[in-house]
């Protein structure tokens, strides 16, 4: 038994799909469309995999103009799209729908251009976000948001979800790391947003479509900020004996005035787990670990985190264990960032992401642990503590309904608690159908209602991603434009 | 013309809700400080939040503060000083540009968007606004984002309330992360250098590891000889020593720098972010283009116009002041920031030229039917600050 909903599809699609394909092959060579029931299986769920569903087609383009080929073509036939990028979504944001053709941008995978004075790099929006570093590490750069699906994830999707990451405490999140993009509408406009420039004239779009989930339109190509890394890097673990220590201490860091590039949290779970996975050397006698990481020249580093140690040990910590090696530093991160998946082969899991206030990050802590004993269920803790984004992974057997359904329950509950809180339903990973129908918890009718005005100025007609994000009832304000359908009608 | 004060938001949508039902045009303001920004405009009434003041979160340790949008900039920078933190984006103060009277708002803050020096490394007012709540066009009270650093939740309406200039919604109440105040600061100076060469220094110290937070070129002109070319550090004192060293030596190629205290450097960058340092009864200019093709730029606009200017971020941003009878200026601007793939704000300029000549950059025809439909989503009937920003929105 699953929980989420999908909308039924639309039986005037299903009955019109050979004409669509022909309509789709005459507008892109047989390579960029696929057809087949086998190879579009490969695209009918993301990683939020006990959801999925076969899509009518997908289409590879390879060009701004085939994109736009393509949604003018949709939209002259009333075909809805999801877009995808690598199909890592943890929120179900590139599932498909039976009546609804996927638009990847996998094909659209160059770095245009790489200009280090001006601190910029061009990509089309299929470059994975790691690529993009691995390009410019050699003379000192990177692209800062770094999620933990970096190796495979798209710059697309990335602008689709506005990740974040683990370094984000200081660098920002993907709408800060962005100068420009190139946007195609629902009905095949293109329009380039912002550019090289520091910031974009006229109203601020990029700010609205990144994080848009690929509702407002499909970013094919996007100018990227390249920062200068520091001249070092260095990883730490504090463990504590109490979560709330540990919790306290990052409090108390941030209002010392230090921002360390990056502080990572972990339970006792989530240690067992990753330790056995990454042999990084963690801990295992503590029930909290703080993954500390400051940046800058040997003294500099060394100073900060003298200051952080106090800090440390006024909050009673355990056990501090610096990286000596950059072999270490990097054994310290792979295990933080394999997290989920060394979580995948202990349990099924799904992973949460609701962000609380810091101050809020112990009493959200216990509460979980409550609310997950009363649906006897396990969950592991892992999450970036400097921005109080939570990310409990509640393990379960996806074998038995029974079970996912109590995960998923459970799940909803945390992230009630998260909103209630002070904070939000995510932080990272987007609403997708995930959330989609917890946003009343968050939001008024009013809140909800002004946002898909916004969303209908791209997308009168609700054809792009239409199942995300939104709860299904109640989709478009009573003003908002007539939709095709009964226009047609009338 | 009637002029309104709320004291709340409640009454605030209460008036708003008026207008929609009459259809009566609002000028929504703060305390005025830069009423002059933006295309003239006439409304039947005008709405000031100045009544709708104080701070009502602060939370130290989480680096966050909310503030009702009348609130003035000053208090909030106190408050926040006081336990050694700040607004990164180095808020601009507009009261010498435009020879105004008053405290500025941290709702006029967020509406024109303008940010400081040293948003060439922490970013601008937008990159650190995370929550807003608004009356829309209809009196309706909106909220989004919050006051996590983190939030994915929904269609973020915070960033595009940010440099509307007031044509989408009147901002009730405004949530933002800060920085620690970094103990102390210095800045490195060489005299002498051409704008190419001055700018090529500037970006050659953003691509160091050294994390410059301000750097600047002033070239030698009427007011000033020679140039000046002025790279920032802030960060605690042992740090600022190393790394100010690092720099010079990186960059000794373009001669020997001394080096500002932090007093003589917060002074000076003080007067770089609020544009003191060009005449005040001229029409003044914000350009932003890519820092490398920023010295190219300022030869084109030379080669028609006698200009005073001085270049931020990098290079990437120009203050660019000229006579404001040069009716021609706004044709030479406007082609040489196009040819540099950048923008131009026509920032200060006598009513008459503003109401002639675009005040913001001119958009494409797809891009403008678009902001109609998005203005049209939040602000049916038009009501707000109409015509501010590109005639018709």
């Amino acid at each position: 038994m699953t929980q989420i909903a999908f909308p039924t599809p639309d039986p005037d699609i299903l009955a019109r799909r050979d004409d669509i394909i022909s309509g789709l092959a005459a507008l892109l060579p047989p390579e960029c469309l696929i057809t087949s029931e086998d190879e579009r299986r490969a695209y009918e769920t993301d990683a939020l995999t006990s959801y999925r569903r076969l899509p009518l087609a997908v289409v590879l383009p390879r060009s701004t103009q085939e994109v736009s080929a393509v949604l003018c073509y949709c939209h002259s036939q009333g075909v809805k799209v999801v877009p995808r990028g690598a199909g890592t979504s943890l929120a179900g944001g590139a599932i498909p729908q039976e009546d609804a053709i996927v638009i990847g941008v996998s094909k659209m995978n160059r770095i245009l251009e790489i200009d280090y004075a001006n601190r910029m790099a061009r990509v089309e929006s299929g470059v994975t976000n790691l690529s993009i570093t691995d390009h410019v590490m050699p003379e000192g750069f990177f692209y800062a948001p770094d999620p933990s699906s970096q190796l495979a994830c798209t710059i697309a999707g990335n602008i689709g979800m506005n990740s974040g990451g683990a370094h984000c405490l200081k660098y920002g999140v993907t709408v800060n790391n962005i100068l420009g993009a190139t946007l195609v509408l629902m009905d095949g406009t293109i329009l380039q947003i912002g550019g090289p420039a520091l910031d974009a004239s006229g109203l601020d779009l990029l700010g609205l479509i990144i994080g848009s989930e690929g509702q407002l339109g499909i970013v094919t190509e996007a100018c990227v900020r390249l920062l200068r890394a520091a001249e070092g890097a260095r990883p730490v673990l504090f463990g504590f004996d109490s979560s709330e220590d540990a919790g306290a201490c990052v409090a108390a860091i941030i209002a010392a005035g230090i921002v360390p590039v990056a502080m990572e949290f972990m339970d006792r779970p989530a240690i067992e787990i990753c330790e056995a996975f990454a042999h990084a050397g963690y801990p295992l006698d503590v029930e909290a670990m703080l993954i500390i990481e400051v940046e800058g020249a040997q003294e500099e580093m060394a100073m900060q985190l003298e200051r952080i140690i106090t800090i440390a040990k006024a909050h009673h910590v355990k056990v501090v264990k610096e990286s000596s090696s950059a072999m270490e530093a990097a054994l310290i991160w792979k295990g933080r960032k394999s997290a989920f998946g060394a979580t995948g082969r202990v349990a099924d899991y799904i992973c949460m992401d609701g962000t609380v206030p810091t101050s809020q990050l112990v009493h959200v802590l216990a509460r979980t642990a409550e609310i997950i004993d009363t649906y006897g269920l396990k969950v592991a803790n892992v999450f970036h503590a400097g921005d109080g984004n939570m990310h409990p992974l509640i393990m379960y057997n996806a074998n038995d309904p029974a079970s996912q359904a109590l995960a998923e329950a459970a799940g909803n509950d945390i992230l009630r608690l998260c909103v209630d809180a002070g904070g939000c339903l995510t932080g990272e990973h987007g609403v997708g159908i995930e959330k989609r129908d917890l946003m009343r918890h968050q939001f008024s009718k009013a809140d909800l209602d002004q946002q898909m005005r916004v969303r209908a100025a791209f997308d009168p007609e609700w054809l792009l991603n239409p199942a995300k994000v939104f709860p299904l009832d109640e989709r478009v304000p009573v003003d908002a434009p007539v939709p095709r359908k009964e226009r047609a009608a009338a | 013309m009637s002029a309104f004060l709320p004291k709340d938001e409640a009454e605030a949508s209460d008036y708003v809700k008026s207008c929609y039902a009459s259809g009566q045009s609002l000028t929504l303001m703060g305390n005025g400080t830069r009423q002059h920004l933006g295309r003239p405009i006439v409304t039947a009434h005008t709405l000031t939040t100045s009544a709708m003041s104080g701070i009502t979160l602060y939370e130290p340790s989480e680096l966050v503060i909310r503030a009702k949008a009348g609130t003035p900039v000053s208090e909030i920078e106190k408050v926040i000083a006081a336990k050694g933190q700040m607004l990164p984006f180095e808020a601009m103060d507009l009261r010498h540009v435009y020879g105004t009277q008053g405290e500025p708002t941290v709702g006029g803050l967020t509406a024109t968007g303008l940010s400081g020096p040293r948003r060439i490394q922490q970013g601008g007012v937008r990159d650190h606004l995370i929550g807003v709540s608004f009356i829309n066009g209809r009196g309706e009270l909106i909220k989004s984002g919050g006051r996590v650093m983190k939030n994915v939740t929904g269609l973020d309406l915070v960033k595009i309330s940010c440099g509307a200039h007031g044509t989408l919604g009147l901002l009730a109440e405004l949530t933002f992360k800060l920085r620690p105040k970094p103990e102390t600061e210095a800045t490195l100076l060489i005299n002498g250098l051409s704008d190419a060469r001055g700018i090529e220094a500037l970006c050659l110290a953003m691509g160091t590891p050294y994390e410059v937070s301000a750097s600047a070129h002033l070239p030698s002109g009427s007011t000033r000889d020679p140039a000046q070319t002025l790279i920032r550090i802030e960060n605690f004192a042992s740090s600022v020593t190393y790394r100010v060293e690092q720099l010079a030596h990186a960059l000794k190629a373009f001669g020997v720098w001394e080096i500002l205290n932090a007093q003589d450097s917060a002074q000076l960058w003080h007067k770089i972010a609020n544009v003191t340092l060009l005449p005040s009864s001229s029409a003044l200019w914000r350009l932003s283009v890519p820092p490398t093709k920023a010295a190219a730029c300022v030869a084109q606009i030379k080669a028609h116009m006698s200009i005073d200017y001085h270049y931020d971020w990098s290079g990437g941003l120009i203050w660019v002041s000229c006579a404001t009878d040069n009716a021609a200026a706004s044709m030479h601007i406007r082609a040489a920031v196009t040819a540099a793939q950048g923008h131009a704000i026509l920032i200060r300029a006598p009513d008459q030229l503003r109401a002639t000549h675009p005040v913001f950059e001119p958009q494409s025809e797809a891009m403008m039917k678009l902001n109609a439909s998005i203005k049209a989503s939040l602000d049916p009937k038009g009501l707000f600050n109409p015509g501010r920003m590109y005639a018709g929105l």
